[in-house]
């Protein structure tokens, strides 16, 4: 009779534990969960919204990739990060130490912020305005030097490359912000000791703060990869994926299928695609950063 | 010693690279607000002036929707009836209701999750946390059709579904602070024979405004940044948020000319709630990165 009592008190006990629990659950599964399976399913049929589902088994999986456009997708995106991520990485770090010699003000942390704060599609107009060949500034300061003025957006060689200047210029404040803390584990007296020791500022930041910055870095690095990949927004407002498709990223080859031309079948195929892909990239890089751990 | 006349002599480049810095990345911000004040007419000429020669407050008429057309074609506007002061409050409502809604829930399973036990815990939490791999355009598609399949279409329910109830990062967040808090006035409570709500809402909620305020200001942020789900789900004018009207309005071309004046103060339209937060708030956006951007 102890025993079941002492159940049923345990029953109650996880029940009550289990409210807490309730509405997250609730919104995981039905917005998290069960979309990622629905997605998979649809990407095994040929849906476009209006008639029925027909199952085509890997059939969009084959037609995508033989797809010049998904390749064109995967290739652009691959350039925008490659421009984006190590030159905001390596701005990040330069802000980071610049901030950590300061003995970093409160001012300055709060306004390397601020871009960070704004939504993509401001940054997006930000550049619109400011890069255009017409009236932007920026163009009235090449004129000013006797240069030709340059159609950012419009160029297709300069149009990449300046998304991932807008997208730097986002988040390498945000970036450097987090570098920063991961330095706050680094005692000032390891600078020190490499400056009594002769070392210069930069072969002290090489081998000795550079390896102990390895878990921030790796962290920093793996998931601005895995945002960048996904770059949308900046992307839909200022080039709208032009010109020609000089822009044409992952997301935007998605979004254009599934919600003008319908192809949800197609679309959430690629998606998955997009999922495979980060995947693959993300084990790729950590066991890239183990490889060369010394310790 | 030494550290003191290393100090002196590398001053000057840092205090520089501190300007730039500034510069770089408030300025962008400055140029746009500066030309949200300047008509079109001197925008199109071409002035570079740090402040507008002939400052006007009508591009803010215009796009508030305070000016008849024949003005508004006069000043370089489209002469259409431009709503942005529904979309503001339109994006204000939304992620208002999602920030409170979502922190509230949050922070009642993340509470489950650091304080309660419960059979199969440690594994949902698990599984909250892997969603934060999946692309988000993966469970975008499929939860537009579950939208639309709700009828939720263009109405605020269906903008602020999905991240109503919870998302893992918030979960995620709030876990490890209430891991971090002493257990002792908890234990008090319960001792005194508290119910778990009661401790919840009396005890632990009280000791964490300052975490919570945290992830309601980034909460707030985020949501009102956001632009591919409102732009699927939202694009009629009632339920239009300004991401998504800033978006349609950079389409528009009055007379093969942008109106330049306007898209400028709907976008600084679109950054002063931000930045009003983040001066009250500011302190609090940099320690709750600090806090969770590495640990």
């Amino acid at each position: 009779m102890q025993g079941s009592r002492a159940r049923r008190r345990k029953l109650r006990d996880y029940a009550s534990s289990l409210g807490f629990i309730v509405p997250s659950l609730i919104g995981f599964v039905v917005f998290f969960a069960v979309p990622l399976f629905r997605g998979l399913y649809i990407s095994f049929t040929d849906w476009d919204l209006l008639g029925k589902a027909h199952w085509v088994a890997a059939d969009n999986y084959r037609r995508l990739l033989a797809d010049a456009d998904f390749w064109n997708s995967v290739l652009v995106t691959f350039e925008y990060v490659l421009w984006n991520i190590p030159i905001q990485t390596v701005i990040a770090l330069g802000i980071a130490l610049v901030m950590r010699r300061l003995k970093s003000s409160s001012l300055l942390r709060g306004a390397i912020i601020v871009p960070w704060l704004l939504p993509n599609v401001v940054a997006a107009l930000l550049a619109l305005a400011i890069l255009d060949p017409a009236i932007g500034v920026l163009n009235e300061g090449i004129k000013a030097l006797g240069l030709r003025p340059l159609a950012f957006l419009t160029t297709t060689e300069l149009a990449m490359p300046s998304i991932a200047g807008i997208n730097t210029w986002k988040f390498m404040g945000y970036t450097a912000l987090i570098i920063f803390t991961g330095m706050q584990g680094i005692p000032a007296e390891v600078d020190e000791a490499a400056l009594i020791d002769g070392a210069t500022g930069f072969t002290a930041f090489r081998k000795i703060t550079l390896p102990l910055l390895r878990p921030v870095l790796a962290f920093v690095l793996v998931t601005s990869v895995i945002g960048s990949f996904q770059v949308y927004d900046t992307v839909a407002i200022a080039t709208r994926g032009g010109p020609v498709n000089a822009t044409w990223v992952i997301n935007f080859f998605i979004y254009k299928n599934a919600f003008e031309g319908y192809k949800m079948g197609y679309a959430t195929a690629a998606s998955m695609l997009l999922f495979l892909l980060l995947v693959g990239i993300g084990f790729l890089q950590i066991k890239l950063m183990r490889a060369g751990e010394s310790d | 010693m030494a550290s003191k006349v290393m100090a002196r002599k590398s001053r000057v480049p840092f205090i520089a690279t501190v300007v730039v810095l500034l510069v770089v990345t408030l300025f962008p911000i400055y140029w746009v607000v500066r030309m949200s004040f300047t008509t079109n007419k001197e925008i199109f000429s071409g002035s570079s002036a740090l402040v507008p020669r002939a400052p006007t407050a009508t591009n803010y008429l215009r796009v508030l929707g305070f000016m008849d057309s024949e003005t508004s074609l006069k000043l370089g506007g489209s002469g259409q009836k431009i709503n942005f002061l529904r979309f503001l409050a339109n994006s204000l409502l939304v992620s208002s209701l999602v920030t409170v809604s979502q922190v509230l829930f949050s922070a009642a399973a993340a509470y489950a999750f650091a304080r309660l036990r419960f059979p199969g815990r440690d594994k949902l939490f698990a599984a909250y946390i892997s969603a934060l791999m999946v692309p988000s355009i993966v469970m975008t598609i499929p939860n537009f059709i579950l939208v639309k399949n709700l009828g939720w279409l263009n109405t605020y329910l269906g903008i602020a579904a999905p991240a109503l109830l919870m998302t893992p990062y918030a979960v995620f967040f709030l876990r490890q602070f209430f891991l971090g808090i002493n257990r002792e006035l908890e234990e008090a409570a319960y001792i005194d024979g508290a119910g778990k709500l009661k401790v919840f809402s009396s005890v632990v909620l009280p000791m964490s405004t300052t975490c919570l305020v945290a992830l309601a200001v980034i909460t707030f942020i985020t949501q009102w940044n956001d632009y591919m789900w409102p732009l699927i789900v939202g694009k009629d004018e009632s339920v239009r948020l300004l991401t998504v009207a800033l978006g349609i309005f950079r389409s528009q071309t009055p007379n093969g000319l942008p109106d330049w004046g306007g898209l400028m103060a709907g976008t600084t339209l679109a950054i002063v709630p931000t930045l009003a937060i983040f001066v009250a708030f500011g302190r609090r956006i940099v320690d709750s990165i600090n806090f969770s951007g590495f640990r």
